[in-house]
């Protein structure tokens, strides 16, 4: 741009539109996605059903059924039957530990990673603005929770349709469904699966705000996430267990039900509604009020 | 760098338009109030600083590590929220006002900070995203005219982790520069460059200046801000010291009369003799504080008495010594 350009575009002649304001949130998705780390995490999530597919095929290619009845996630027994269980199983499988792993990951590293780095002060004078910032970044954790999720999904569906046969299936409840309401039940259940992570996230962006160390989040994110999943294995602490977020995970199961089973279900979906609500307000609350000194 | 506008900047800045005796928050670009910001640890930082910055002026922003101006840059930018007292920038409160206030400031704080897995030019992108009063149709010739004008348009696709120091610092610049600003706050902004690129952005200084951008320039090479500031303010431990224009600030302290001579010790008592003071002989340079009266009648009466003079003259005060008159302390860090 020229000088004569320059002094004629002054700031007060540009007419910001409201669209300008999502350019953020899609750069933001962008750079998440242009990490080396994120791509691992997705990796990672991606060899999961590769693993248990591939662990389920030598087992039971002499013929036999996978497991002597019981042992293993969710649905492993049927996979040998139809591969598009390969799917409920592998979501069964990552959504206790290596899902909000990943999502911890990227939600405690979303504004300490910037503080530690200092790109935050930039941000904040570009500028960004405190509240549209966060918005921003859990807006691109929720984000990251789908992509993740539909990674998984994916990648087992493939794995599936390779190593198994497909076709119609069984639900839980014994009745027979066709291949394509199999199919749209298992989007069903990756979404609810990625809405099972929205409180975990924005647990995660809380405890961001209050340090200026990535790797300190993080830590203390993951951490927390083992905790609970201890304390919610431990009788004694019954009467607090349903306020733990992870506590309706595996209820996802119940949409393979049929009719569907919706009790836990909406309790899992009310239960992260109401993380987001008071980590996203403390987060809030925190980041709009800090002082940015690094 | 280069363009068509950087001819004179030197005319301009001698002829500015002397705003500097009215301390009007109106024709003030920064203007703070008792501005004090004390840390949770009881540290105070900033001590009721009362500071004006005059529009159209390079105002070189001095002090000793420690002693407040990062502080008081944040709080400016609306990164830290002060204690008590007040500060506008473009006349409107901040932190308050930041939304409309900061789309037209540019800031390079404490060293550029940029994320090492994006290239230079990605870089850019995100900075510029992250306004949300800049067109993102014309995002591309924004980003590339700024990596041009810092001179890195060759550089703009490699990896910004393996940029060197100075090549950060040029891309912290370019993210201030990528939209027309009234108002430039450069903390450090030749830190990591060579000879070469302090010039350039000396000279990019100038030229922003002459085209009626404040710009307020903290550093801490003071011929740095002798050579292109108009206006300057000293901070010590948190206070301010003095401000005003670079030459009232330098005038503050008398320049030393300094004769070059084989005959030292002869030329100290001459001069003494003529009634200069504080006489100090450095092998053949003998310095004196001048007597109030014609320095010509001096230089006859070394010769007369046989001083063979081979250097006569008045050795002005930098504003080094200004600074440190003021602070009583070179740049040591404040306890």
């Amino acid at each position: 741009m020229s000088q004569a350009e320059a002094v004629r575009q002054t700031p007060a002649a540009r007419t910001p539109s409201m669209m300008w304001t999502f350019g953020l949130f899609r750069n933001e998705v962008l750079t998440t996605f242009r990490r080396w780390r994120t791509l691992a995490l997705l990796g990672v999530l991606a060899a999961v059903p590769i693993l248990v597919g591939i662990a389920v095929k030598v087992e039971t290619g002499d013929g036999s059924s996978a497991g002597p009845g019981g042992g293993g996630p969710a649905f492993i027994s049927q996979i040998t039957n139809n591969g598009l269980f390969l799917v409920f199983t592998a979501l069964a499988a990552t959504l206790p530990f290596f899902l909000p792993m990943a999502i911890g990951v990227i939600a405690g590293d979303a504004i300490a990673g910037e503080a530690g780095t200092g790109t935050l002060r930039y941000l904040l004078v570009a500028p960004a603005g405190r509240s549209r910032l966060l918005l921003t970044k859990y807006a691109t954790v929720m984000t990251f929770c789908l992509v993740a999720t539909l990674v998984v999904a994916v990648s087992a569906l493939s794995v599936g349709a390779l190593l198994f046969p497909l076709g119609d299936l069984t639900t839980i409840s014994g009745t027979r469904i066709s291949f394509a309401d199999g199919l749209g039940r298992a989007l069903l259940i990756a979404l609810v699966v990625a809405a099972s992570l929205i409180g975990m996230a924005a647990l995660g962006l809380f405890v961001s705000t209050l340090t200026n160390s990535g790797i300190a989040a993080m830590a203390t994110t993951v951490g927390l996430l083992i905790t609970v999943q201890i304390l919610d294995q431990i009788p004694q602490l019954h009467a607090l267990q349903p306020y733990f977020f992870s506590h309706y995970w595996l209820s996802f199961a119940d949409l393979m039900r049929d009719p569907v089973y919706w009790d836990d279900l909406t309790k899992n979906l009310g239960l992260q509604a109401l993380y987001a609500a008071v980590f996203g307000a403390a987060a809030w609350a925190r980041f709009t009020t800090k002082d940015i000194t690094t | 760098m280069g363009e068509p506008s950087a001819t004179e900047p030197e005319s301009e800045r001698e002829s500015e338009p002397a705003p500097h005796g009215v301390e009007g928050a109106e024709d003030s670009v920064i203007h703070t109030r008792a501005l004090t910001k004390r840390y949770r640890g009881g540290q105070l930082a900033v001590d009721g600083l009362d500071l004006t910055v005059p529009a159209g002026s390079v105002f070189g922003f001095l002090g000793p590590n420690g002693s407040g101006k990062t502080t008081t840059i944040r709080m400016l930018m609306g990164l830290i929220e002060p204690t008590s007292g007040a500060a506008r920038v473009l006349g409107r409160p901040m932190p308050r006002s930041s939304r409309a206030v900061l789309p037209q400031v540019g800031a390079l704080i404490e060293g550029p900070a940029l994320y090492g897995f994006l290239s230079g030019r990605q870089n850019l992108v995100r900075y510029d995203a992250a306004d949300p009063t800049a067109d993102p149709r014309t995002r591309s010739t924004r980003v590339a005219a700024a990596l041009d004008r810092v001179g890195l348009a060759a550089a703009a696709g490699k990896k910004a982790k393996a940029y060197s120091l100075g090549m950060k610092q040029r891309l912290g610049l370019a993210s201030a520069l990528l939209q027309p600003r009234k108002l430039l706050v450069l903390d450090e902004p030749t830190n990591g460059l060579d000879p070469q690129g302090m010039r350039e952005i000396r000279s990019l200084i100038r030229e922003l200046a002459s085209d009626g951008t404040t710009v307020f320039l903290s550093s801490h090479l003071l011929d740095e801000i002798e050579q292109v500031c108009t206006h300057a303010a000293v901070m010590a431990q948190g206070r301010l010291i003095t401000q005003g224009p670079v030459a009232d600030l330098a005038a503050g302290t008398r320049g030393r009369l300094v004769v070059t001579t084989p005959d030292a010790a002869e030329a100290a008592r001459v001069l003494k003799e003529q009634g200069a003071s504080d006489v100090v002989i450095a092998d053949d340079r003998v310095s004196a504080e001048p007597p109030d009266r014609d320095l010509a009648d001096l230089n006859a009466a070394l010769v007369t008495a046989g001083v063979r003079v081979r250097g006569f003259g008045v050795e002005r005060a930098s504003l080094e010594d200004a600074f440190v008159a003021l602070t009583g302390e070179g740049f040591d860090v404040a306890g």
